[in-house]
Order: structure tokens, then C-alpha cells, then sequence
């Protein structure tokens, strides 16, 4: 069972991996803090808080998700391959805009990939009650608007998690509905995070009045989840938060 | 370990059915006359998509040309197929409906509202994820089911598929889903027995060891304050009907832990004597949060007046007229309405679904919903 958390810190020596709804509220709004001052590149990061209602009033200070909206990736190159002559400046452009992760797109480029135009991403992150972690919703659609299906989705994520997706069709990534907006987002499937962030943070160094900051739950998180879509996170994001 | 039998009730709700008259969607119809409707009996516990292989045969002859994405709706609702036959009747149906009338699309799968469904595969790991995830909620781990053989598990869906309630137990047994084992299997049976006998009885001997229940609460908001529940408005868009899938957390403090108890820990504002400090009964945490009840209380007051700086005494007031905004009409599990005073151990070793999470529909009258 989860360990109730003392002054903001979590007894790893204890600890099963898992933290409460109050603690992912804590963590979220460290992680939005620190994801708008650190990573200007990316759209920004924003707490949805959970609508009021009358029989569900108690609990709805602490329900809500973040949201992380509009990321635009591209799809692997292998596409580029059709035009050529274009082969090696096509890869480098792309090569170039990813790292940079802006939006702006060369006309040439546009009508060269006219059938594979940028994918755009909305990530939330939800609380799950029954595995007592974070979960990774997103959604996936061209600049048009179009959605994306799973095979679309699989082009623009490295190739590493392309193959695990290929390989556990049911586990890794489901499209299930969104706790909080009734309709098909697609999921990370949550089963074994626990175990992860139990591992993740028994590495931490020990900390002489016990424990790590829960705040770093979800900086922590999101460095193993967010490589699923080739998401890295600048370390400072890490390393501003003290324990 | 000793073999586990089942119990009377539970054989009940493993033959429980629905007779179902399934019509085919007039955009869909291309012969004249119409084909008749398809009457079938659908099990309580199992899922609309298994029964197009019985479907299909009715109205093959008459669909226009493509290939089948199967659906169903209910008065203009398309049916979440990953919940179980019997919840969405008890959910969707105030007065039971006999037959219940659904129409069935093969074509134009509403992609924006329903996750895709490919089949009788679809529904078979939608129901082994909620497995591993009601393996989760009470061991802490989900190894077992991940750690199942496959002929086991094709054994287990197919006991679920074919309604054999005795295969499903001795294939089940294996995964240790009970709280405490033998200890809390023996405890229930004891408890289930003892019902039969005096109420009293068994309020005394069925305590319940600590740890989570799978729970999957689907709470219906009408808002019109209706007597009869015939007169209860449709369901007419998923937005009206709240899913709370969260485990009930039980603590060992010796008391009687009941099905009110457990509903009202997910709850709380529909039951008014919350807001009145009783020491004498301690609610289980919902969550972990450290707010007390009197912060509740309070943010619930703030809630409703942002600008009142009351006293305690007005914020119990705030507290109790919110409470007074709603209240439960109704609440089913498995089609029938069990008083709140039942044991929830009883309930639990009785009425739970085959992937291990109890399913409880509510229906609350709302008046003037707030809106924010």
C-alpha cells in the first residue's frame, strides 16, 4: 500500500512505486513549473482542472490532468526516399527541425511531403485510482485536422518503440476513453509503471532526512515516458528541483 | 488449497440474461420488406460484440455492400461495448425494458465516440486488462494474470464466453484475487451463510480484511425531480452518465463494512450525515489526501458561495444544502437493488463480474446543476 508522504517527501526505503491522487497533484504542478521555464521550445504545459459538480465536489480539488498541446514530430524519412535527388537534403532538413522542434515549415518541404505533412500531438497526463500512477493519454492528427490511426502514429515515433508496439499490440499502446473528456484517446498502458519508478528512484541518492520530493515523481516519469515519442527533457528539469 | 464452490447467488448472476430485440439500422436496410428484428438472450455478464456471430445471420442477406464494423445504440446512444451487457441495461434502462429494444449497425462505426472493437479479440483483452488491473488493485501486482499459461487463459475466456461459471472458478482460483486467500474466501462464505440466518448475525461476523475492491461506478445525472423512475429522461450522450473507476479502500477497524459505506466513500456528498462529525464510524479514505473533513467542508461551501467567509456553523449549512441539491434515486448491481445495510463483503463475493471488478449503476436527482 502506498506510504502516506511526509512534508512533500516519499520514504523510498518503503515504497512501492505508487503515489495518491494528492501527490500527482503536488508533482503536476512542479512539472508544469519547471516544463514552461525549461523547455520554451515545446508548447506550454497547463493543469485542466476537473469540472465542479454536486456529487463529486469532494474530491475535485485535486482532479484534473495536464496537458501538453500541439506538439508537432514528423514522420521517419524512410518516406523521402520516393524523391531521389532530394534524398540526402530532405533528411537533413527534417534531421534539422526536429531537433529544433519548431513549427515552421519551408514551402518546398510542404509540397514535397504533401503525404506527410507534420503530425501534431496532445498529450495529457491522468492520474489512474486503480494503479495509482500517472498514465500518458494522447491524440494524434495531421495540420488539417485529420486524425491519425495507430499506423500513421507509428511513423512518427522512433523506431524502438514502433517495434514494441508491433510486438504487444493489446499492451503497449490502447486506444481507450479519456477519463475526463467521454471519447478514444490513445494510452500508454499503465501496468507496469510502478515498478519502473520503484527502480528509478531506489537509484536516487540517499537523502539523510529520508526521502525524495514528490515533486520530482513526474520529471522522473516523463523521462522514461516521454522517449516513447522521442521526447526528451533538459536536465534542468531535474536538477532545479532540491530534495 | 481447498476448492472453492459457488454460491447460489453467484450462479444466478452467471445465468442471468437479457432478451434482447435487436433491429438493423433502416439506413442499412436495402430489401423491402424490412428484415424482422432478432430475438436473443444475452448474458448479463458478457458483452454486446460476442453476439454478432448469432446476429449476423439475420440480416446478412440485406446489408448494403463493405465490410462490417459492428455497433450498437440504444435510442441514439452508441453502446460502450467494453461494459458488460447487464450494466448497460441496469444504466440505460430506469424502468427495466422487456425485451430491450437496440439497434444494430454494420457500417459507419462512430469512431469520435466508441474505441474500435475488432471482434471477439478486442473484447477478450479488454477483459484481460481489467483482469490484470483488479489484479493490481488488491495485490498490489498484477503477476499472476501476467504469469498465466495460455491454456489457462484461453480456459478462462472461454468460460467466460460459454457461461460456465465452475471452469471459470477453478481456473480463477489460481490467481488469488481474494483478500487474505482461504482466510477471506472462508470469512465470506461464513458471512454469506450467516446472512441466510439473521441479519444481526451477520453483521457481526462479516468484518473485512483490509485492502482495495475493484470497483466501477457508473452514476446517471437526471434532472428533472421525477417519482417514478419510468418517467426518467433518456440517456441521450455519454456526458450525462459519470464513470468512476476507483477502488474502495477498506480499513480493519473491527466495524461492519457495508455497501452504503462503500458507496459512500466514493460519494460523499450524496450522503448527508457525512458533513456531521460521528467518530463513531470512520469512513474509509478514498484518497490519501491529508484535507480534513472541516477543509472539505469548507472548500465545498467556497464552492458554492466564492465569496462567503463564513463561520463553521455556515459552512456546515453551505455543506448540508449541497447535500440537499442531490440525492440517490436508485442504486443496481447485477439488476437488483440491495438495501445499503447488506454486508459489502457479501456483495463482493457475490455480485462481482468475471474480471473481478463490481459494477454499480446510480442514479442521482440533481436539481439546478451548478455550473462553473
Amino acid at each position: 500500500m502506498a506510504t502516506l508522504s511526509n512534508q512533500g517527501k516519499i520514504d523510498i526505503s518503503c515504497w512501492d512505486g505508487t503515489i495518491s491522487q494528492h501527490e500527482f497533484h503536488t508533482a503536476a504542478s512542479a512539472f508544469a513549473e519547471r516544463w514552461n521555464k525549461f523547455n520554451a521550445a515545446l508548447p506550454q504545459c497547463s493543469w485542466v482542472a476537473r469540472p465542479i459538480s454536486p456529487y463529486l465536489s469532494s474530491t475535485s480539488k485535486d482532479e484534473g490532468y495536464l496537458s501538453v498541446e500541439n506538439v508537432i514530430m514528423f514522420p521517419t524519412p524512410a518516406a523521402e526516399s520516393c524523391y531521389g535527388g532530394d534524398d540526402k537534403e530532405g533528411e537533413e532538413e527534417l534531421s534539422c527541425s526536429r531537433s529544433q522542434e519548431d513549427d515552421f515549415i519551408d514551402g518546398a518541404t510542404m509540397l514535397q511531403n504533401h503525404d506527410d505533412a507534420s503530425h501534431h500531438y496532445d498529450f495529457h497526463v491522468v492520474y489512474n485510482a486503480s494503479y495509482r500512477v500517472p498514465v500518458l493519454y494522447f491524440r494524434a492528427y495531421c495540420s488539417d485536422g485529420r486524425t491519425l490511426v495507430l499506423d500513421d502514429v507509428e511513423k512518427s515515433i522512433p523506431a524502438i518503440s514502433a517495434k514494441l508496439l508491433m510486438l504487444s499490440k493489446w499492451t503497449f499502446i490502447t486506444q481507450e476513453d479519456h477519463p475526463y473528456l467521454n471519447c478514444p484517446w490513445y494510452t500508454l498502458h499503465p501496468c507496469g509503471t510502478s515498478e519502473w519508478m520503484k527502480m528509478l528512484f531506489s537509484h536516487e541518492p540517499a537523502v539523510d532526512d529520508g526521502g525524495v520530493a514528490v515533486a520530482k515523481y513526474l520529471v522522473s516519469w516523463f523521462s522514461v515516458a516521454g522517449q516513447v515519442f522521442g521526447l526528451k527533457i533538459p536536465f534542468e528539469m531535474l536538477s532545479s528541483i532540491g530534495n | 488449497m481447498g476448492s472453492k464452490t459457488a454460491t447460489e447467488a453467484q450462479k444466478y448472476v452467471w445465468e442471468g440474461a437479457i432478451p434482447l430485440q435487436i433491429h438493423l439500422h433502416e439506413s442499412e436496410v436495402t430489401t423491402l420488406p424490412p428484415p424482422s428484428p432478432a430475438l436473443i438472450l444475452a448474458p448479463r455478464i458478457g458483452y454486446l460484440p460476442l453476439l454478432v456471430p448469432q446476429i449476423k445471420p439475420f440480416f446478412s442477406s440485406t446489408l448494403p455492400p463493405g465490410s462490417d464494423t459492428v455497433w450498437f445504440e440504444y435510442q441514439g446512444l452508441p453502446l460502450k461495448w467494453y461494459i458488460p451487457t447487464g450494466v448497460l441495461y441496469d444504466l440505460l434502462c430506469a424502468e427495466p425494458e422487456r425485451p430491450w429494444n437496440l439497434t444494430v449497425h454494420f457500417r459507419g462505426y462512430p469512431g469520435n465516440i466508441l474505441t474500435p472493437c475488432e471482434g471477439e479479440d478486442s473484447v477478450k483483452w479488454s477483459f484481460i486488462n481489467s483482469l490484470k488491473e483488479a489484479a493490481y488493485i488488491v495485490n498490489g501486482n498484477c503477476k499472476n494474470v501476467m504469469n498465466m499459461s495460455q491454456s489457462d487463459q484461453s480456459e478462462l475466456w472461454r468460460s467466460v464466453l460459454n457461461g460456465n461459471l465452475e471452469a471459470y472458478i477453478r481456473v480463477s482460483s489460481k490467481l488469488k484475487l481474494g483478500l487474505g486467500g482461504d482466510d477471506f474466501s472462508i470469512k465470506l462464505n461464513t458471512s454469506s451463510l450467516k446472512y441466510r440466518q439473521s441479519a444481526a448475525d451477520a453483521e457481526a461476523s462479516a468484518t473485512i480484511k483490509a485492502g482495495r475492491i475493484p470497483i466501477r461506478l457508473y452514476v446517471r445525472r437526471v434532472n428533472e425531480d421525477f417519482d417514478d423512475v419510468e418517467d426518467a429522461p433518456l440517456v441521450d450522450n455519454w456526458d450525462k452518465v459519470s464513470y468512476i473507476n476507483h477502488p474502495v479502500e477498506i480499513h480493519d477497524n473491527g466495524k461492519c463494512f457495508t455497501l452504503g459505506d462503500a458507496v459512500k466513500a466514493l460519494l460523499p456528498e450524496l450522503f448527508p450525515d457525512k458533513s456531521l462529525p460521528n467518530d463513531s464510524m470512520s469512513l474509509p479514505q478514498v484518497e490519501d489526501g491529508e484535507g480534513s473533513a472541516l477543509e472539505e467542508a469548507s472548500d465545498t461551501g467556497r464552492a458554492r458561495s466564492p465569496e462567503d467567509t463564513g463561520e463553521s456553523v455556515r459552512e456546515c449549512q453551505d455543506s448540508c444544502s449541497l447535500s440537499e441539491t442531490a440525492d440517490v434515486k436508485l442504486i443496481r448491481i447485477q439488476g437488483i437493488e440491495p438495501k445499503l445495510e447488506i454486508p459489502f463483503a457479501w456483495v463482493v463475493n457475490n455480485l462481482m463480474n468475471p474480471e473481478h471488478f463490481l459494477h454499480i449503476s446510480v442514479y442521482v436527482r440533481v436539481q439546478e446543476p451548478i455550473t462553473v
